[in-house]
């Protein structure tokens, strides 16, 4: 009950706006945030695993509470499932964080339909809650699914001239990808019924086969899978969660719909729906198919880094401000990946704390963006600029974001980012951890050319919007006059000094998180060292004679 | 198996046929209040029927002793037409004989027997679905000849009858010239199956399949040939390649509410008829993914007949979402993706193991509530007098009749299978039907193909609530008459809380699909995978899907 509390308090507040009046909904919105955001952190109290891994039950690590489930759909043992590890309560946080803010941002901003804009945030956070705290495969996947309804709406009630084309371009690009992911759930779990001996906890012996961990052990036990089988395995899964990433070639649809959505809608999708690809692929990808991802990891490496380095070029040809947010959050994405395929601790640590820090720095930006806009109704870089002297709040807190977003050493952004690179340099080092073959330091290299790219290309459009001659966008009188003030007003500045305030906690302070995210990483790469040695056994029995030098892997005990 | 307990077993259907005899003479009646009761009476008889069916086959000795091949899936499949057709009669009402009846009350026209066609709409109507509950009782390929036509040949006058218009007449010369080709089609099939077997009846010639199968030659050609061309011709019933041309056409040209009917009704019965012929040949035999990843091949399909049907699935699913993508009129959508949906469920029928044949009865249900919610909306809403019938119609539906709006978007999700609507349910268990008995690329087919399929659904959701009005779909009003609506509204609402129940259809389904003789041998191989409900529960669930409607 404790973790459904997640899903029912989102829902009852959607629910109270739909039966309440029009001007009413934005407070009840923001009560039914700050709830959210007041149970996460109370729950975020109660979690007993913050420093210290339980001992007994070693594949149930750090889960809690392990006793939430329901059967709501007992057919074929499907049954709810829920509770969170410290990776995804860390997640469930960030999600809580922007329940408020998303509806204090959008306060003025949305004027027309706007009983139905807060009953469509509302479903959104507990839709994205729902896929953090899911420990079942039905559950997440529902909730995975559900995540795109009320995106999909946002973006086509609510979003620029182009919204028709971007929200069925989201739409159909996720889902595409999710139902060849449930294709490859299906599967998996249909293999564990028949290992097992059935699908009912009643007739296999009391296990739940559709429990995301216990799927995941069964499928990592070697030989259980053959290498093509977990192949096919990795490809199913990848193409769902790199969707969502994105993962470059598979990101078209992101710059779209970021930069046609509403500013709540932007914001959300930029600091949360990202996180889900990617924790997706902390969930299942790398814990259940080490011997596939071992070798395929070079290749969604190149994929990450290429998509690193591509979309920072694209970035600096922007000059719409939120395309070019969008397309940073791709580049930035693409660290993330690696430092989670880098495939050992230290980028499994940078790669899981880049989610919460890209998400922070990019949903203030994309609030920060929104804030401008609402007062001067453009958003391109030619057509306003020199934004310090007429609004020095938000200037600071623009460059702020901007600093966090190129990683900034003080600040979150720089913690995540040194940790994914460190990580991807010595992947391939056997004295620390890494495996040969793996990701090395040439994308190490090549991933922090994109580092300096990004910060080019952040700088410069912050610069022209902040410094530089003012120059600020006659009013065609298109719009109505807002009755905003020319700088921010208190419910702004309230709106993102929190944020604020984590990525400086992040910065100057971050062991504690990262003490938190320690044993979920070395779970996550629990089965590796046996991977590879099996995957080199096998390449040593096929290329014994070719050299002599038989390719002997050193495999340091880590992860354990 | 004596006359008289036959009778029995069928009382529901002779109940049926005195309810279309009752309704044929209410229509005509010079009474205003008689004639406008027909409705409520067909809709009585289909109840009756129904609670009727629930106890005939509390009778499980008469059952036994009925030598039916699937002696309980009449069970499930008489509940399921039934409460459909309850549902199906609520769309028709205000919409037939309207002009007629208004004419008759303004003092216009006389009343004349010989111009209302209510009571024989209604009749018809209660015939058909008389056609589709005997096909459940057939013994033996004359019945289920005979039985397939008479649920058919009512449809033809049906759709003629559905409204006053030049495209009605059409649409029925079209679906009848077809439908009796296709008739032709299965009966030949049925011939050379008599030829190669020397029975009619189903459960010797299951026997004499067996004995051919384990018998060095196997399956004798003329068997698979025309098992071949009979499931060619019942395609024509659920609208699959390649027998599916008619569907748009005729969908289009027939009134909304009829629509509705043909979307389910004669589907509901192509699929049972597929499943009673393949029944013959068994799915004692499938291929099956062993504990160490091997698959194996057991028993199953003739390999001709399973081909044949895979090809028709595929061609299907995917002809049919092509189709969808490039319509404009939500009719000729609704056609389209009911062709796809067949192809959804022919992938259990080949997947055959008991997990695929349950699926597909599950699917049914998803299909039919789905439709049915959808055509409640089409059929409670008018434009000015006209149907509706282009998507740009329901812009900003949203607006005036948000609960139309919101059923419409529950249909589309459920059609294309978002969790955790009912039709994302149907969909999982055809998956793990598909891939439990290794037909993957199937299911990776079906997959890609409700992805295709999501950008129209997508369309018929978005619309109505993203769109702004346009001067036509201001036009749009409701129709003076609740019914349609009530029926969208109830059947969208159980997308939503059916799932919760879905063990219990489900679980129904597998007690439907019991073979007669061979329960023992079935209940030893499923007892692994799925407990076996007593016959108290069944009884029990039996009666679950009355909250269906």
């Amino acid at each position: 009950m404790l973790t459904a509390c997640f899903l029912i308090i989102p829902l009852v507040t959607a629910f109270l706006i739909g039966i309440s009046p029009a001007r009413a909904a934005r407070w009840i919105g923001l009560l039914g945030g700050l709830a959210t955001l007041g149970w996460g952190v109370v729950f975020a109290c109660m979690y007993p695993y913050w420093s210290e891994v339980p001992t007994e039950g070693a594949e149930l690590a750090q889960y809690w509470p392990t006793v939430d489930t329901w059967s709501i759909v007992p057919l074929f043992g499907i049954q709810l499932e829920l509770g969170v590890n410290s990776v995804s309560l860390l997640l469930v946080l960030l999600t809580c964080l922007f329940a408020p803010l998303t509806v204090t941002a959008s306060f003025t901003a949305i004027t027309e339909r706007v009983k139905e804009f807060y009953i469509w945030l509302m479903i959104l956070t507990a839709s994205v809650l729902g896929v953090f705290i899911a420990r079942d495969v039905i559950t997440f996947y529902t909730c995975f699914e559900v995540s795109l309804i009320p995106g999909f709406f946002l973006v086509a009630i609510y979003g620029g001239p182009d919204r028709r084309e971007a929200s069925f371009k989201f739409f159909i690009y996720t889902f595409v990808g999710s139902i060849i992911m449930l294709a490859g759930f299906v599967y998996v779990v249909m293999r564990f019924a028949a290992d097992v001996g059935g699908w009912l906890p009643s007739t296999n012996g009391g296990v739940n086969v559709w429990d995301i961990d216990a799927l995941v052990t069964f499928v990592s036990t070697p030989g259980a899978f053959t290498g093509t089988e977990q192949a096919w395995i990795l490809l199913a899964l990848m193409v769902g969660f790199a969707v969502k990433v994105p993962l470059w070639p598979l990101h078209t649809w992101l710059p779209l719909a970021h930069n046609q959505a509403p500013t709540a809608g932007s914001v959300n999708f930029a600091a949360v729906i990202l996180k889900l690809g990617a924790y997706g692929v902390y969930r299942f990808v790398i814990p259940m198919v080490p011997e596939a991802v071992v070798e395929w990891a070079p290749f969604i490496g190149t994929l990450a880094v290429i998509g690193i380095v591509y979309t920072a070029l694209v970035c600096w040809a922007q000059t719409d401000i939120k395309k070019l947010i969008a397309y940073s959050s791709i580049s930035h994405m693409g660290f993330c990946m690696i430092g989670i395929f880098a495939l050992n601790p230290i980028g499994a640590q940078g790669g899981i704390l880049y989610m919460l820090t890209h998400g922070l720095s990019s949903g203030a930006l994309f609030i920060c963006v929104g804030l401008m806009y609402e007062r001067h109704h453009v958003k391109e870089l030619d057509r306003i600029g020199g934004l310090a002297k007429s609004m020095p709040v938000w200037s600071f807190f623009m460059i702020l974001f901007t600093f966090v977003a190129v990683g900034l050493p003080g600040l979150a952004g720089f913690v995540s980012e040194f940790l994914c690179l460190l990580g991807t340099f010595v992947a391939s080092n056997p004295t620390e951890g890494g495996y040969p073959g793996v990701l090395g330091p040439w994308f190490g290299i090549i991933a922090g050319s994109g580092l300096i790219l990004g910060a080019i290309y952040m700088l410069y459009m912050v610069g022209r919007l902040v410094f530089g001659p003012e120059h600020l966008p006659e009013h065609s009188g298109e719009h109505e006059e807002h009755t905003l003030p020319t700088d921010l007003n208190l419910r702004e500045i309230l709106t993102l000094t929190p944020i604020a305030l984590v990525c400086f906690f992040i910065g100057i302070y971050p062991s504690p998180i990262l003490d938190a995210v320690e044993p979920a990483a070395e779970h996550m790469l629990h089965d590796y060292p046996a991977a590879v040695e099996r995957l080199a056994a096998d390449t040593h029995d096929t290329t014994t004679s070719e050299d002599g030098t038989s390719l002997v892997l050193m495999t340091t005990n880590q992860g354990h | 198996m004596e006359f008289s307990s036959k009778l029995i077993l069928i009382s529901p259907e002779i109940l049926l046929f005195i309810g279309a005899v009752v309704v044929a003479v209410l229509g005509l009646s010079n009474s205003r209040t008689l004639r406008r009761s027909v409705p409520f009476v067909t809709a009585l008889f289909l109840a009756g029927s129904v609670v009727g069916t629930v106890y005939v086959y509390g009778d499980t000795d008469a059952l036994a002793a009925s030598s039916l091949l699937f002696p309980k899936i009449g069970l499930f499949v008489k509940c399921l037409v039934g409460i459909a057709a309850i549902g199906l009669v609520a769309l028709g009402t205000g919409t037939i004989d309207r002009g007629f009846e208004n004419a008759v009350a303004s003092g216009r026209t006389r009343f004349d027997p010989l111009r209302v066609i209510r009571g024989e709409y209604h009749a018809f109507f209660l015939l058909s679905v008389l056609g589709v509950m005997l096909i459940c009782n057939a013994t033996d390929l004359i019945w289920l000849f005979l039985a397939l036509e008479l649920s058919s040949l009512p449809t033809y006058v049906m759709v003629a009858l559905s409204r006053s218009s030049r495209k009605a007449s059409e649409s029925a010369i079209k679906y009848f010239f077809l439908g009796a080709m296709s008739a032709a089609l299965f009966l030949y099939g049925f011939a050379l199956l008599y030829g190669a077997t020397g029975t009619l009846d189903f459960l010797e010639m299951r026997e004499i399949l067996g004995a051919a199968q384990a018998s060095p030659d196997g399956y004798p050609a003329i068997a698979i040939l025309g098992m071949t061309l009979a499931i060619l011709g019942i395609a024509f019933k659920i609208a699959a390649v390649p027998m599916h041309f008619y569907a748009p056409d005729v969908y289009e040209g027939a009134a909304n509410h009829m629509t509705g009917f043909l979307s389910i009704i004669p589907k509901v019965a192509g699929m049972l008829a597929i499943i009673l012929l393949c029944g013959t040949f068994g799915w004692t035999e499938h291929q099956v993914i062993s504990p160490e990843g091997t698959a194996m091949i057991q028993e199953g399909l003739p390999a001709p007949v399973s081909a044949v049907l895979w090809m028709i699935a595929v061609l299907t699913m995917t002809l049919g979402n092509i189709g969808a993508l490039l319509q404009t009129s939500i009719k000729r959508i609704a056609a389209y993706s009911g062709i796809s949906h067949s192809g959804y469920m022919l992938i259990g029928v080949i997947a055959g193991t008991e997990n695929g044949i349950d699926a597909v009865l599950f699917y049914l249900v998803a299909y039919a509530l789905g439709t049915l919610a959808l055509f409640g909306v089409l059929s409670g809403l008018s434009r000015a007098g006209h149907e509706v019938e282009s998507l740009e119609d329901l812009a900003g539906l949203w607006r005036r009749r948000p609960k139309m709006a919101a059923a419409l978007a529950l249909a589309a999700g459920s059609f294309v299978g978002l969790p955790p609507l009912l039709g994302f349910w149907g969909k999982l268990f055809i998956f793990i039907a598909g891939i439990e008995s290794g037909h993957i690329v199937l299911v990776v087919i079906a997959g890609i193909n409700s992805a295709i399929s999501a950008w129209y659904y997508l369309h018929i959701a978005g619309v109505p609530i993203v769109k702004m009005a346009t001067p036509r779909s201001e036009a749009l009003s409701p129709r003076p008459n609740a019914g349609p609506r009530i029926v969208a509204i109830v059947a969208a609402l159980s997308l939503v809380i059916v799932p919760i129940f879905s063990r219990d259809i489900y679980e129904f389904a597998r007690c439907s699909m019991r073979y007669g003789e061979l329960e023992l041998k079935e209940n030893e191989n499923t007892d692994a995978m799925l407990p076996m409900r007593d016959e108290e529960q069944f009884a029990d669930a039996g009666i679950m899907p009355t909250h269906v409607d």
